[in-house]
Parts: C-alpha cells; structure tokens; sequence
C-alpha cells in the first residue's frame, strides 16, 4: 500500500498519545482473587470479641489480612469477592471465632458476597 | 548579555546545561568526561546554578538511574559519561527510552575497553544506537552547547517525548578549548521554555504509577483498555520516525534566534553540491575531511563532504537526497560493527538500498582508540576508492579495511605468505 | 504503649485483589508501610514480588504512585527523586519510599543503597526480606540464612550465613535503622511514621521480615505464626537504632533473657526449607542467635541501658 498523508497523520497522533506504561488505580487488579479460595473463613459471632464486647478492640482478622478483605466493623464482614482464603484470621483469632469451611461444604453468605470497602 | 568563552567542550556542555536551566543532575566521573561533573558542581557550589540539585552519585548506574527518577518527578535533568560507563548505563537507557523520558546526555567519545583505552573513538556512542534515544554528533564546542539546547527542545516537544544524545569527541573536543558563545538565558528560556513533560508523579490529584510489568497484549478492563509493551514500542519507533522533521524546524529556529547553522541540523554539507565523490562521517572524523577536500579539490577532483549531525533517528530521506548526485562515496568510520563492518558505512548501504542513483560505497575504518587520523590517511583512502571504483571484485569485498595500522613495524610481513 | 485499633486510620494506600501469593508476608507488610505513610508517599520499586503486587498492565492495587525501576537501582532512583523534590521545593510534603526485597538490598541492590546512605539522600529505605529470590522462584540471596533449602542450594541447603545488613547499614551512620516483622503490624506502622518524622536527615533503613509460604514451605495461615516465631526464638529482635543509639522494641524485651525465649526449632520445623537440619545445624542457630543478644547486651550496657 501506498502511504498516503492520513498514515502520518494517524501515526502521529499514536506516538504522541502513547507515551510510558501507566496505571491507575483500581480494585481487584489480579480479577476476582475470592477465585482463588479452596477454604471460606466464617465468623462465629457468639465467639468474636467485637461483637461481644460491641466496642472496637481486638480486630486482629483486619490487622493481619494482606489482602484487605476482613472490614473493621463490628461484625467484622469478609469480603469473599477477593478473600483469596489463607486462613490466617482464623489461625491469628485469638477466641477461635473464624472457622475455615472447604469452599464447596460453605453456608451461603448472602450480603457477604462481593462489594468493595 | 550573550558571552563569549574560550573553553574546552566539556565546559561548553556544563555551560549549556546551565543555559538550560537544568533542575537535577547526577553524574560519575570518567575520563575524558569528567570535566562536565566537576563544572557543573561548581556552578551548584557557587550559588550560580542556585536551583539546581546535583546528585553526586557512585556510579554511572546511579547517574541515569537518578536522572530517570527525576525526569519522572516533571524535572528538567541532565547526565554525561563515556565508554565504559555509557555501557555500564546500558539497562537505564533502555529504561528512560521506554518511558519516553526527554533526557538529555552528553557522550565524551572514548574507545570500549578492553584494552583500556582513555583516548577517543566512535564505538561507545554508536554501541547505544538501539536504546531508543535520539543521538546528534557535534564537531565544535560551540555546536556542543548549541545542540544540547537544540536536544532538549526536540527531546521536550510534545510530537517527540525522546531522550538524546549529544556525542562530542573525547579529548578533540572534551579537552581542547575554543571560543563559544554563552547565550542569555533570558533569550534561551525564549527558545527553550520550561519543561511540560508528560509525567510528574508528584501530581497527587492524579495518581498513577508508572513502568509496571507490561503484558504482550493489551489490558482488557472495563475501566478501558490500555497498551501491552508491543504498542508502547510502535508508538517509540513511529515517534523516532517523525522527529527528524522536528529537529530540522528546531534547527532552523535557533539559526534564525542565535544566527548559527548546522548545514540543515540533520547534516552539514561541505563542497557537496557538485561533487562527484562525497566522503561520508560524523564528528572528528568530519572535521579532519573538511582540510582534506579542499586539498583533494586544488589536485581537480571533486570532492565533497556529508558530516551526519543526526544519527539517531537515521535520516534515510535526506541522505537518499544528499547523495543523489554523487557517483561515489567513501565513508570513514571510527568504530566497527565487529563481523560486519564499519556501522555508519553499514547503515549508509542500508539507507541508499531503495535510492534511485545508487552511489558505489567504500567503506574504511580509521583511528580506533585514538589513533591519529592524518589528512594524508584519509587523502589516500579517497584517492584509492576512486582509483578502483570500477573493480568489480573490489565492490564485492566483504573484508573490512583499516586505515593507518601499522603492522610492519610489528614485524610482521606480507611476503612472507 | 500500643496503639489502639481506634488510633490508626482506616484508610487504606492499597486495594484488594492483588496477584500475591496467598498468605504472604510481604503484602501485609507493604499494606501496613503506606498505611503509616499516607497517601503523600512516592514509592519506587526494582524487580520483586512487589512489583508482582503493583500489578500487571495499566491497573495497580497501589492508591500512591509507584515508579518501577531495574533490579540494582533503587535507591538510586529514590536519590534522584528526592532532589527533584528538593528541586521542586516538595521535600517536606512527599514522602520517598524506596520499596525492595532482600536481592534488591542485599545484593544487586547494595551499591546504590550504600552509596545513597553516605550521600544523606533524603529517603525511607525499606527491605521486606522475605531470605531468597522469591519473585524469581525462590533462589538463595545474601540474606538467606543458614541452612536454609532454596532452588540453588537444593540438596545441602545454604553453608553460609546471611550478611548482617543491619551492622553495614549502622555503619553508614544513619540516623534511622529499624528491624521490624509482619507479625506486628503496629510496630510496622510506627516505625514507618517515625522513619517519616526523620525527614531530612537523610536514608531511613527499615527491614522487615517478609514471611513466604511457597518460598519456606508452610500452610499460608501460618505466616504470621511464624513472623511472630521468628521473634519470640529471639531470632529476628525488633529493634531500633536512633541517631546511632540502639533502642530494643518493647515486644522483644524480654528476650534479653534467654530463658525467655522459645526453642529455635518451633521456627525451622515448621518451615520445609529447614526439614533436613540435623541437631549440629540447629547448635549453629542457637550460637547465632545467642550471640547476636550478646552484642546487644554489651551495647546497651555501654549505653548505659542497662
């Protein structure tokens, strides 16, 4: 083909537009990580301390999830969208109040699923 | 007020780096380099460059790295090294080309060791011929300042978005004074405004991050689509592409602000426009030619000159019209392509392939590590081309000629085999 | 005095769905430095598992913006990004955090970081030291310890020690060097802040110890377990080092007292990289780790804090 003014035109306009490798921001960059998950964490409310005590004081599951998915809120609320299922708030819990449950055997938690905090 | 200095190249870039109003340095020493840092860390010390940060790093990785750093912060920088330390800065170059950094870098030539060598060839400044940066040879120090000015405003146009280089001979030109023109920087800020670059990561109300791992193919999402490494390379090329008509209307700009001209900022042409034999080379090399056509013109032939100014984007369709006329050329250069041959004969072949009056190319290569380049050297290499211009057997010579090694005195010789 | 939970901001610099490994020490660790460095904070970062964690393509889990850079050259690119923010008057606003793992500090790393640190570059260090190549599948760093398996000392496990990058750095004189382990992320927190309250008085050192489920061999619900392990065998003491005076971290006090301190083998056992030391390899341990409370006992002795 021969090349014609509008290929300059149109290339122009790429090498000016396309410059570094950039990114913004956003939730679930690696997909849905919950995906991932072969063991579900499920709160015993009867057992955690913020829901007993009513007051924000131990929340160990939100300190020590890396992947952000354990709210500070009294329930403590998983969010099973990204949950990628380490297990570690049900092993840190220092009542025992988070059971990990195999994925397929898991109560339906129906509000708890997905949504962003 | 503009100034005139008598000065060596180094200083002259140092000087232009001040002109410029750079805001971050960061330099390592190297002969024949060195210079460049000590200059610009007294402008810093003295209170003359009172904006300026100078990162006196440990390293030639450092340097880059640390110019990369602050090019991303939106900051006008500037770098300098050599030979063995421009290699050193390999991996960073290809870093700020990809970011599509406006970087501007000086080259003080210098051989590749090893051996070592501190003396001046082309071989450093042609070894980063595939980093993605733009590269420009001068042959004065007055060109020096001049186009790392020029650079910078082709490196920060926004059609361009390029680092570059500016190669200036180790020694001929780092250490060898001549008088150069300080212009005033109100006048250069005229010329080259300051620096709108396309990132600046301390832009908080704008948060992005930059050069991740970037996949082949393209991010799908529903936030929108963004590039895999193969479109950030396309649109690299497709920019090296249509900055040589920026660096050519930049060129002609800064003639007609500061009254100097180089040929038409892609080449300079010596005695070019009948000549039927032209010799072909960039930098030192050049500047040798120049005496050399002038002598080969009082013997009556006619001989002129190509200096390359811009190597780098490679400006294929002015010298497809630079050497339309010509029936010969003869192309000098101070490097190898090692298991090909000379790079700037090499690429010249490439360029002309598609021309319609395809000139004969010889090739020759002349002072590697600072070898002395004699007019004489060169006359006879011209004389010779022309002598067998019309040997077919030495048109297909795939053997690379070196001018000026002296190998009989080293006791070895020819009839002897 | 710890910090109450009420005490420390919700906001979080990093959003979920990463492609870290499960369970990963290192994550949690990144998550709680931003948290105590806010949203002000440019981040500069070589190849690690971090830049895994930064994501892949035009989105990132990281609410701050991070700049990648090539293996070696972190804290050479924190310099430079540091006097563009003294170029551009912003020294005092934003944060520089130069953010590597154990191969970018250690070792390729090492140069840039040292030079930096003598220069008085002004920048928070970070090493999440997670004692291998992780990203790169788990081969042997400057910083793997003693015995320890990896992809290339995969029969013997390594026969050297691992550098004591804590001394080298104290020999820099800096003015800001902490030890810290993702199974405290309150002390992560405040170290990052008071590494941030230094602002100006050149590099901040922080290492972390980043624990790695597939690179030490351990179920990922026990990375915290072991984080805390780590310190409770005194074998990882959180510590600080302020203006050259060294400063034990309160959960580590105790283990000046070596009765105090739990058995070695609870952490190698626990890990398989260590499942072939023999009781001579563990005597090598317990004489590391013993020694090392030695020094520190005759350094604060000599502070006169003790």
């Amino acid at each position: 083909m021969v090349r014609t003014k509008q290929d300059d035109a149109f290339e122009k306009n790429v090498a000016r537009t396309i410059l570094a490798s950039m990114q913004t921001p956003a939730v679930g960059e690696a997909g849905n990580t919950g995906e991932w998950r072969t063991m579900r964490p499920i709160l015993h409310n009867d057992l955690c301390i913020v829901v007993k005590s009513g007051k924000p004081t131990c929340h160990l599951c939100w300190m020590y999830c890396p992947e952000i998915t354990v709210s500070r809120e009294i329930p403590p609320v998983f969010n099973y969208t990204y949950c990628k299922g380490c297990g570690i708030c049900a092993t840190e819990c220092p009542t025992k109040a988070i059971e990990m449950v195999p994925e397929k055997e898991a109560p339906s938690c129906e509000g708890n699923e997905g949504g962003e905090f | 007020m503009p100034e005139r200095k008598v000065i060596t190249g180094n200083h002259a870039a140092a000087y232009a780096c001040k002109s410029a109003g750079v805001e971050v340095v960061a330099a390592y020493p190297i002969t024949p380099q060195s210079p460049v840092v000590e200059k610009i860390s007294e402008f810093v010390e003295s209170g003359e460059l009172p904006n300026t940060q100078f990162v006196c790093v440990e390293s030639e990785q450092s340097a880059i790295s640390a110019v990369i750093a602050a090019s991303q912060m939106g900051c006008r920088v500037f770098t300098a090294s050599s030979a063995n330390g421009l290699a050193y800065m390999y991996e960073l170059l290809c870093w700020a080309a990809g970011s599509r950094l406006p970087i501007v870098m000086c080259i003080a030539t210098r051989a590749l060791g090893a051996p070592w060598s501190v003396w001046t060839d082309h071989q450093d400044a042609f070894s980063v011929r595939d980093v993605g940066f733009m590269q420009q040879f001068v042959e004065s120090n007055q060109e020096t300042y001049d186009t790392v000015l020029m650079s910078y405003r082709v490196a920060e146009d926004p059609r361009v978005y390029l680092p570059a280089f500016v190669s200036y001979d180790g020694y001929i030109l780092s250490h060898t004074t001549m008088s150069v023109q300080i212009e005033d920087d109100d006048k250069v800020r005229e010329f080259l405004p300051p620096l709108k670059h396309h990132l600046n990561l301390t832009d908080f109300d704008n948060v992005h991050s930059v050069n991740p791992v970037t996949p082949p193919g393209l991010t799908i999402r529903p936030e929108g689509n963004t590039p895999g490494y193969y479109e950030f390379r396309y649109s690299m090329q497709k920019a090296h592409e249509y900055s040589i008509e920026i660096v050519e209307e930049v060129a002609k700009e800064f003639g007609e602000k500061f009254g100097r001209y180089y040929g038409n900022g892609i080449y300079k042409s010596y005695q070019a426009d009948d000549a039927e034999v032209l010799i072909f080379a960039v930098a030192s090399v050049a500047s040798e030619s120049r005496g050399v056509v002038d002598t080969l013109r009082n013997e009556g032939l006619k001989v002129g000159l190509i200096s390359l100014k811009l190597y780098r984007p490679f400006p294929i369709e002015h010298l497809r019209k630079a050497f339309s006329k010509a029936k010969l050329v003869v192309v000098f250069d101070r490097d190898v392509g090692y298991g090909v041959e000379g790079i700037l004969c090499a690429e010249l072949k490439t360029a002309l392939y598609a021309a319609e009056n395809r000139p004969k190319i010889r090739g020759f290569v002349v002072g590697l590590g600072g070898r002395d380049i004699t007019a004489d050297q060169l006359i006879g290499g011209v004389k010779l081309a022309v002598q067998e211009q019309e040997i077919p057997e030495v048109e297909k010579n795939t053997h690379v000629e070196f001018i000026g090694v002296h190998l009989e005195e080293l006791g070895f010789k020819k009839e002897e085999f | 005095m710890v910090l109450k939970v009420s005490e420390i901001p919700e906001e979080e610099m990093m959003l979920s769905g990463t492609r870290l490994c499960s369970g990963c020490g290192l994550q949690l660790a990144y998550r709680w430095a931003l948290k105590a460095l806010g949203p002000k904070t440019i981040v500069t970062n070589p190849a690690s598992c971090s830049t895994v964690c930064g994501g892949v393509g035009g989105y990132t889990p990281l609410k701050v913006p991070v700049f990648y850079c090539c293996f070696e050259t972190v804290a050479a690119n924190a310099a430079g990004a540091a006097a563009a923010l003294k170029a551009k008057g912003q020294d005092k606003d934003i944060v520089v955090l130069a953010w590597a793992g154990d191969g970018g500090t250690y070792d390729i790393g090492f140069q840039g970081l040292s030079g930096a640190s003598e220069r008085g570059d002004n920048f928070i260090f970070a090493c999440v030291n997670n004692q291998a190549y992780m990203n790169t599948g788990i081969q042997r760093s400057g910083a793997t310890p003693y015995g320890a398996k990896t992809t290339t000392t995969p029969i013997l496990g390594k026969q050297q020690m691992n550098k004591n990058m804590l001394k080298i750095m104290e020999a820099h004189g800096l003015s800001y060097i902490a030890q810290t382990s993702t199974s405290h992320p309150r002390d992560i927190y405040e170290k990052f802040q008071k590494a941030r309250e230094f602002n100006g008085k050149g590099v901040r050192y922080i290492e972390i110890l980043g624990t790695c489920p597939p690179g030490w061999g351990f179920p990922t619900d026990k990375s915290i377990e072991l984080a805390r392990l780590a310190v409770q065998t005194g074998y990882w003491p959180l510590l600080e080092r302020i203006e050259g005076k060294l400063v034990i971290s309160s959960p580590s006090k105790r283990y000046m007292d070596k009765t105090k301190r739990k058995d070695i083998r609870e952490f190698l056992k626990g890990q398989s990289r260590f499942r072939h030391l023999k009781e001579a390899d563990f005597k090598i341990w317990e004489d590391y780790i013993d020694g090392m409370w030695e020094g520190i006992r005759l350094e604060l002795e000599k502070q006169g804090d003790l």
